[in-house]
């Protein structure tokens, strides 16, 4: 795979698209286990990033990164505001230098970006957060010589859907033990639209 | 003298105005300020907005940081980290209302930022 400016602006668009079509149903998976604002956050959290990217231009896809991440450290509010924006900030850090960027500095961007996420949100992998799409994902691009987009939508898909099983152990839905077990996690769908759009944005390339 | 500043960070401005006049009844000198809301005053929490409010609170002897909910510290943690500052610290696990009211009472006292957090623990270490 290869990520250029171009298409990490695509990949954002189609982010923002799916958020924004989802919204209501991102709030009632919220509602379920939450408190209820995921979607509202997500939506105007992507919807501040895409007015920020489209008024920019850029010369590497870092530094679109790191300003996907300080809008949404600035404007989404919830949880997902710093969990996203760490992610990213870690994301551009991590690939800052090569453009466009290849695999194995992508591979390295989803690594940090992930530590990032584990860090922040002091969670670990199985406690029914965005880190159950996150950690598989990782695993797949470590495992991945060259980058099968459907493959990577598939794995991003069942992590989502895996969650679904899983009690929570951490945020909101934490409060509410066994009763969190039944409904999806909806940072976990959250994710899975980001890694999805990336999916299609790299089948655009082929 | 200066003080140690507090600043008192939670989901909604309303929470932080109304601990803030708890405080205020009693303690006047120490420096308080607050981060409630979004930039639009909504539920949720602002980096920013704990920038501002850190930057307001810090009279040269450090601030101290008080939190409600999950994004409260995730965003307490962001702006210590961006203040690039050793004298800007999180009262980690702490009650908001109850842990603040002690720091603004130890800071009154003309501690330093070690000793208010310190302090701060200790008493709620003991209830436990």
């Amino acid at each position: 795979m290869q990520l250029t400016v171009e298409q990490t602006l695509s990949w954002l668009e189609k982010t923002n698209a799916k958020i924004q079509a989802n919204k209501e149903y991102l709030t009632s998976l919220d509602q379920a286990i939450g408190d209820g604002d995921h979607g509202i956050n997500m939506a105007r959290g992507f919807q501040e990033v895409m007015k920020k990217v489209e008024a920019a231009s850029y010369e590497s896809v870092s530094d679109v990164l790191k300003d996907v991440a300080m809008t949404l450290m600035s404007k989404v509010g919830g949880a997902s505001g710093p969990l996203y924006g760490t992610a990213f900030l870690k994301m551009s850090m991590a690939v800052k230098g090569t453009d466009p960027v290849d695999n194995p500095t992508f591979t390295k961007g989803v690594e940090e970006a992930l530590n990032g996420i584990l860090m922040r949100g002091k969670a670990e992998e199985g406690n029914k957060t965005m880190i159950d799409v996150w950690a598989p994902v990782l695993r797949f691009f470590q495992e991945s010589e060259t980058v099968d987009p459907s493959a990577l939508e598939e794995i991003a898909k069942t992590s989502m859907e895996a969650t679904k099983d899983k009690k929570a152990i951490k945020g909101r839905a934490a409060y509410l033990g066994d009763r969190s077990i039944g409904h999806l996690d909806p940072g976990s769908v959250s994710s899975f639209y980001l890694f999805q759009s990336l999916s299609e944005t790299l089948k655009e390339v082929e | 003298m200066s003080y140690v500043g507090l600043v008192l960070i939670s989901h909604s401005p309303k929470v932080v105005e109304g601990i803030k006049d708890i405080i205020s009844q009693v303690i006047t000198e120490v420096p308080v300020e607050t981060a409630g809301g979004t930039d639009d005053n909504e539920i949720g929490t602002s980096v920013e907005k704990i920038l501002a409010a850190i930057e307001r609170a810090d009279h040269g002897k450090g601030v101290l940081l008080f939190y409600d909910l999950g994004s409260a510290m995730m965003n307490a943690e962001i702006a210590i980290e961006m203040s690039g500052s050793n004298q800007i610290k999180v009262a980690d696990d702490i009650p908001l209302l109850e842990g603040s009211y002690v720091g603004a009472v130890e800071s009154n006292m003309g501690k330093d930022i070690n000793q208010v957090l310190e302090a701060v623990k200790t008493a709620f270490t003991k209830e436990r």
